[in-house]
């Protein structure tokens, strides 16, 4: 063939490997996980025998019917989706205003700007968990300086360490860097010529801000909200370790069922209602912001 | 007392002086125009008039009330930008509309107002679309209706026609200047096109490294120029300098090198010795194969060096034997001939007293 395109062994060959990645390590566990979630827990942990003594298939909806069953498991996932949604709105009210800032800083100063928002990255994410046990706990500053102006009211000193406040706070600093990150990749490109436009037009820069800035940015918040809530809502590990006894989220329940209870069907369950949440979050997030994908300057008006 | 009256503004940015002590009256109803290349001060100008910069010396006044303490957003002045600056999230209505929720008029009326500057701008069934749905011709109309649809009392346009195509831009001027003539408001036009400004505006104000070389109206701007740089940067000119070596009674004898004394129709008092220069328009020389009975004062013999055929006028290059260039323009339609001369030939170049223009240094 004459024609200059890849052929088809060029494109395979292309995308052939992410392909096989994926396939091997993402698609086949979660087919192995949805099988799983339809089989019996074995005697002492794991999976009974698929084919049972009988010679009969082995596959029932029983871990189904019990998360139905029992209301507690709903009700850690409702808390899960509610943890997560806060900690993405914190992470929205506390990384656009950083964002906007980074993106109207000089250009010199950005990409040092931009560094230190993920500077976190480089030092490992249990450690700086951690480090939250010694920042909250109950002889450093912050806990000392809270508990007396409580005194200094006559009440009782609290604890910050071991709270939904501890687990809540360090959500959102983990989660921070994904939002900041979409939030500024879209303010960035932003037109300074339409926020001239509307102030001469007469717009305050309240109306600028909610009528051009906010509506354009949209995409933005969009990318950033699903990459913050939706690893949120699986979390386990820091309500291990800094969450009390009635901090546990739905990523910590699927851990005890697979590591603890060795329940692996019902483990499944819930992983799999999680995932399928996620999804559908997601779905809605896109279909919300479907008219809204726009490019945000108008300079890139013509591409469309 | 003029609608907009600029006092003795001047703007630096660092050591570089932007606009250096302008002073201009612009009257009601007037479009007047601020012509200059890049770098002139005209955009600084005119963002100081909508309110994005300030001066750093002088007053701008409108209706004789000083403008300084007022930001954009509060001044009765709209501006057309550039990149037409569409909301792209918002249709054309809502574009349209935009400056009309901010001055919170009833939601009654506005629907009735969009509509009408839609109208205006002969865009009117286009209201749903978006902005990347349309021509930049059309997207040009929309960011005027915008403008327009609160009725300014000065209109500000910055360079609004620099990003469309020569035929359409010809369309544009000629919408331009009857809409202008419709609404009746003041038009400050920002433009570096000389031909632009010559087409549309009543006044122009030529600026050059931040100040006004000359204020007129177009005509007089290209048939009197005042100095070199307007002579030169208004249309094409042949200009000749040299040291005055006569001035005698309105005419004024000047030495060109490579093509000696050249003698031009002038009012000044310069004496000689001084130097000065005679600005002769290409399409006020006549050329000829040999010099004709009654030549005019000025004749030179010469070769054709270059010529530029347009279509409509060929320009020719004559160069003297001297070493002296000068350009010649006429019209095609004299002769049933594509061309009168070519290439190499010896013609002769003359024009009377009255033709040039003299222009001091």
């Amino acid at each position: 063939m004459a024609s200059r395109a890849p052929g088809r062994w060029g494109k395979w060959l292309v995308s052939g490997p992410p392909l096989l990645y994926l396939l091997i390590f993402f698609a086949v566990p979660t087919l192995i996980m949805a099988l799983a979630s339809f089989r019996t827990p074995g005697e002492f942990g794991g999976l009974a025998p698929l084919i049972d003594e009988t010679g009969a298939l082995d596959l029932n909806v029983e871990s189904y019917a019990r998360f139905v069953a029992e209301p507690v498991y709903a009700q850690v996932f409702l808390k899960s989706v509610w943890y997560a949604l806060l900690t993405t709105l914190a992470c929205l009210a506390l990384a656009y205003p950083l964002a906007a800032l980074i993106a109207r800083s000089p250009k010199k100063y950005r990409n040092l700007l931009l560094l230190l928002v993920i500077l976190p990255f480089w030092s490992n994410f249990l450690i700086r968990i951690y480090a939250w046990m010694i920042i909250l706990g109950p002889q450093a500053a912050l806990a000392r300086s809270v508990n007396g102006i409580l005194g200094a009211f006559g009440m009782a000193p609290v604890s910050l360490l071991f709270s939904s406040f501890a687990v809540l706070a360090c959500l959102v600093y983990v989660h921070l860097p994904f939002m900041v990150l979409p939030l500024y990749a879209n303010l960035e490109k932003h037109d300074q010529a339409l926020l001239d436009a509307a102030q001469d037009l007469g717009a305050s820069a309240w109306q600028r801000f909610w009528r051009i800035t906010f509506p354009l940015s949209l995409p933005g918040v969009y990318a950033g909200a699903a990459l913050v809530f939706i690893p949120a809502l699986g979390m386990f590990a820091i309500p291990d370790i800094l969450g009390g006894p009635e901090d546990s989220l739905i990523g910590n329940v699927i851990k005890q069922q697979f590591l603890e209870a060795r329940d692996w069907p019902f483990g499944s369950v819930l992983s799999i209602v999680l995932t399928v949440a996620a999804l559908l979050l997601a779905g809605l997030a896109a279909w919300v912001g479907r008219g809204n994908l726009g490019t945000p300057s108008s300079a890139g008006e013509s591409r469309a | 007392m003029a609608l907009l009256e600029i006092q003795n503004v001047t703007r630096r940015f660092g050591d570089f002086t932007a606009v250096g002590g302008v002073s201009l009256a612009i009257e009601a109803g007037e479009f007047f125009t601020l012509l200059g290349p890049s770098g002139c001060g005209k955009t600084t100008l005119l963002r100081m008039i909508a309110g994005f910069d300030l001066p750093d010396a002088g007053r701008i006044l409108l209706d004789g009330v000083d403008l300084a303490d007022r930001p954009p957003e509060e001044r009765p002045v709209r501006t057309v930008f550039q990149s037409y600056a569409l909301f792209p999230h918002m249709t054309v209505e809502g574009n349209v509309a935009f400056p009309l929720k901010m001055a919170k008029t009833p939601s009654g009326q506005i629907a009735a107002k969009v509509a009408e500057a839609l109208e205006d701008v002969r865009l009117t069934g286009f209201g749903k679309r978006y902005p990347h749905e349309l021509s930049g011709g059309q997207k040009q109309r929309v960011a005027i209706a915008r403008a327009l649809v609160t009725h300014p009392t000065v209109l500000l346009l910055d360079e609004p026609l620099a990003a469309l195509d020569a035929k359409l831009r010809e369309d544009m001027q000629l919408e331009l200047i009857n809409l202008q003539k419709e609404v009746g408001i003041t038009f400050v036009y920002v433009t570096h096109d000389q031909t632009e400004a010559l087409a549309l505006s009543h006044r122009i104000a030529v600026m050059n490294a931040g100040r006004v070389e000359q204020l007129d109206e177009p005509s007089r701007i290209y048939g009197f120029p005042r100095t070199r740089f307007v002579a030169d940067f208004i249309g094409h000119c042949n200009l000749l300098a040299g040291p005055i070596t006569a001035n005698d009674q309105g005419i004024v004898t000047v030495d060109v090198a490579g093509l000696g004394p050249v003698r031009v129709a002038a009012n000044t008092t310069l004496a000689a010795g001084r130097p000065g220069t005679v600005a002769l328009r290409p399409e006020k020389a006549r050329i000829e194969a040999s010099a004709p009975a009654g030549t005019p004062d000025n004749h030179y013999r010469g070769t054709v060096s270059d010529l530029l055929y347009m279509g409509d006028v060929t320009v020719y290059i004559v160069d003297t034997p001297g070493g002296q260039k000068i350009e010649a323009l006429l019209a095609n339609s004299a002769s049933g001939r594509a061309k009168f001369f070519e290439v190499g030939d010896p013609v002769e170049v003359s024009w009377p007293v009255a033709a040039g223009h003299f222009v001091e240094e």
